[in-house]
């Protein structure tokens, strides 16, 4: 861990960061607005990189976590007019619950066994948010009054700030013992148990940890935008870009993830105006990375670093 | 006369996921492959059929036909371009190709999904049925058509069958499935076994996807759905379980329809989530699968 002060990749981040946090001073709000947004998918990624990577839980359900707290959030400000920093705390808190709720089935089932229970999880969450119309906005959104501010530079300070405080812990967790054993329990379950690991406690840990960073980042994202609807952070195609982030920048990496999402949102957008076949795009690169990179952007990066 | 409909509905219905679900399972239990681009195959096929009839007009027989082959390239596309170079890569470490795979394929059937949208917009597309008419059956007024995608879907599973039981070919697949490095030391080549796999699967996709186009109509957004519904079917089963997807088609199936038609359609696919979350928790293995 004390390496990590001293590695290169500890000087490329943070020079990274002091750059993106002067960001403001010269560019548009346009583009503020969307690295804002990715900021919070970045998060999103390194969470579920924490559970996938480390823990080798198949997770195809980030987006379960994700609306859970940020549904809780929206609908407490919404219904019940309660302030805004109470909601995205008790959204984070929901959203650890849903994290203890999805993680009884993972000690019981592996593999795509859990990855399909995940999959129902969102299907089951986005069938609610549909039913009980009348709570949650339907199939339209729900409109939320408050916002955290409208300034686009404070929003992307708030942003930066809390991915870079996120990918600091869960860098560190991950570095940890506590993430070794999760990484042991992730590949052998059975022999990391045999030297005497608690592996349903660590993976309970993981759970909880990601769960606590999806939810409060959706939470986030909910009073960023202003409104929470199933197509910005239930829908399946949102996992789906959550996943895909994580295994372009590089699965096992944590910070990968986040540089994954960024990558992902803004060649979204730098696309545009290729229209319809942006998405197009964007999988097929995602695929070639997958088939001749499978360590991701990050992964390939630190190999070339390992082997100089 | 509502028990007879739903008897109906609900038997087409499933033996459509029944079809869908088959080659899904099949390809798993040969060669360990979970297929996520399952619903890009499907509405491929639909797609090709439909456009091939109402375009170019060749015909609803000639239409069907391109339609199946097309999803049959396209699974041969999905097994030489994404998973046998991810299952042959070095770089791939064994343990993790499983979910390589599974990253692989999802990349791949949204790919084909949007070529799809792309080249045929996003609009709802119904194949033009092969028979047409209504006829009535125990006071219920069915669609010929919704009769015929029973019994197509019926006689595929048949032929199937006796492909896999009573041939020489399909042993080999069989024995593939047991065991693949005895069936190596018996002088077979894998790679073969598995061509003829992805073979049968697509056609068995195609045949499904051509017919859910008749039946219900295809655009390029049921992709996730239809392979969701698969995956849950085959699950349910026990994945690799031929027989226990068949047995979990018609669950879910009837399952879908009663509560379409005793409830609300709005909640149509509520409670079948709710049996698969509660068969993973008492038997994860699924209903007829091995641990």
């Amino acid at each position: 861990m004390a390496g990590f002060f001293t590695s290169r990749l500890f000087f490329v981040s943070l020079a990274l960061v002091i750059v993106a946090a002067t960001l403001p001073l010269y560019v548009s709000g346009y583009v503020l607005g969307l690295l804002t947004v990715a900021f919070y998918f970045g998060v999103f990624a390194m969470a579920w990189d924490l559970l996938f990577g480390f823990a080798g839980e198949v997770n195809f359900g980030p987006t379960f976590l994700i609306g859970v707290g940020a549904y809780t959030a929206g609908i407490l400000n919404a219904q019940f007019g309660w302030s805004v920093y109470l909601c995205i705390v008790l959204g984070a808190l929901a959203s650890v619950i849903a994290g203890l709720v999805l993680a009884l089935p993972a000690l019981r089932v592996r593999g795509p066994y859990f990855g399909l229970t995940t999959l129902v999880a969102v299907l089951m969450l986005q069938n609610f948010v549909v039913v009980f119309a009348d709570l949650t906005g339907g199939e339209i959104g729900l409109t939320i009054p408050d916002v955290i501010t409208i300034n686009a530079g404070a929003n992307y300070w708030i942003a930066l700030g809390f991915m870079t405080i996120s990918a600091a812990i869960l860098y560190g967790l991950s570095q940890s013992p506590v993430g070794l054993v999760l990484q042991a329990s992730g590949q052998d379950p059975v022999q990391a148990g045999a030297l005497g690991f608690n592996i349903v406690k660590h993976k309970l840990a993981a759970f909880v940890v990601s769960a606590f960073f999806s939810g409060l980042s959706g939470a986030l994202l909910v009073f960023y935008f202003g409104t929470a609807s199933v197509g910005t952070v239930v829908d399946v195609a949102v996992g789906v870009n959550v996943i895909v982030s994580a295994v372009l920048g590089g699965r096992r990496t944590v910070l990968g993830a986040a540089l994954g999402a960024i990558f992902l949102i803004v060649a979204g957008e730098f696309l545009r105006p290729t229209g319809e076949l942006a998405t197009f795009i964007v999988s097929a690169v995602a695929l070639l990375v997958v088939l001749f990179f499978p360590g991701g952007f990050l992964g390939a990066a630190l190999s070339r670093e390992a082997r100089s | 006369m509502r028990a007879f409909q739903i008897l109906i509905d609900g038997f087409a219905i499933s033996a459509l996921y029944a079809l869908g679900a088959t080659g899904f399972t099949l390809i798993f239990g040969v060669s360990g492959v979970l297929n996520l681009s399952h619903g890009a195959i499907m509405v491929a096929a639909a797609v090709a059929a439909w456009a091939a009839a109402s375009i170019l007009g060749v015909g609803t027989y000639a239409g069907a036909l391109i339609g199946v082959g097309v999803a049959l390239l396209t699974a041969f596309a999905t097994y030489f371009a994404v998973v046998k170079p991810i299952q042959d890569s070095r770089r791939i470490p064994n343990e993790e190709k499983e979910i390589f795979v599974l990253t692989g394929t999802l990349l791949w059937g949204i790919m084909i999904q949007e070529l799809i949208a792309y080249f045929f917009t996003n609009n709802a597309k119904t194949v033009l049925p092969i028979v047409e008419g209504v006829v009535d059956i125990l006071g219920v007024r069915t669609p010929s058509n919704e009769i015929f995608t029973a019994i197509v879907c019926c006689l595929v599973i048949g032929l199937l069958w006796l492909l896999v039981n009573r041939t020489r070919t399909g042993k080999a697949v069989l024995a593939a499935s047991m065991n693949p490095r005895g069936v190596t030391l018996l002088g077979l080549e894998l790679t073969n076994i598995y061509i003829v796999v992805w073979a049968i699967y697509g056609i068995l996709a195609g045949i499904a996807g051509v017919l859910l186009g008749m039946f219900l109509g295809v655009s390029s957004y049921s992709v996730g759905p239809l392979t969701a519904s698969a995956f849950s079917i085959v699950v349910l089963g026990g994945l690799g379980s031929v027989s226990g997807s068949l047995i979990a088609a018609f669950v879910v199936g009837y399952l879908e329809t009663l509560t379409a038609y005793l409830v609300s359609p709005a909640y149509r696919t509520i409670p079948a989530l709710l049996l698969l979350v509660f068969v993973m928790y008492i038997r994860p293995q699924g209903l007829l699968g091995r641990r």
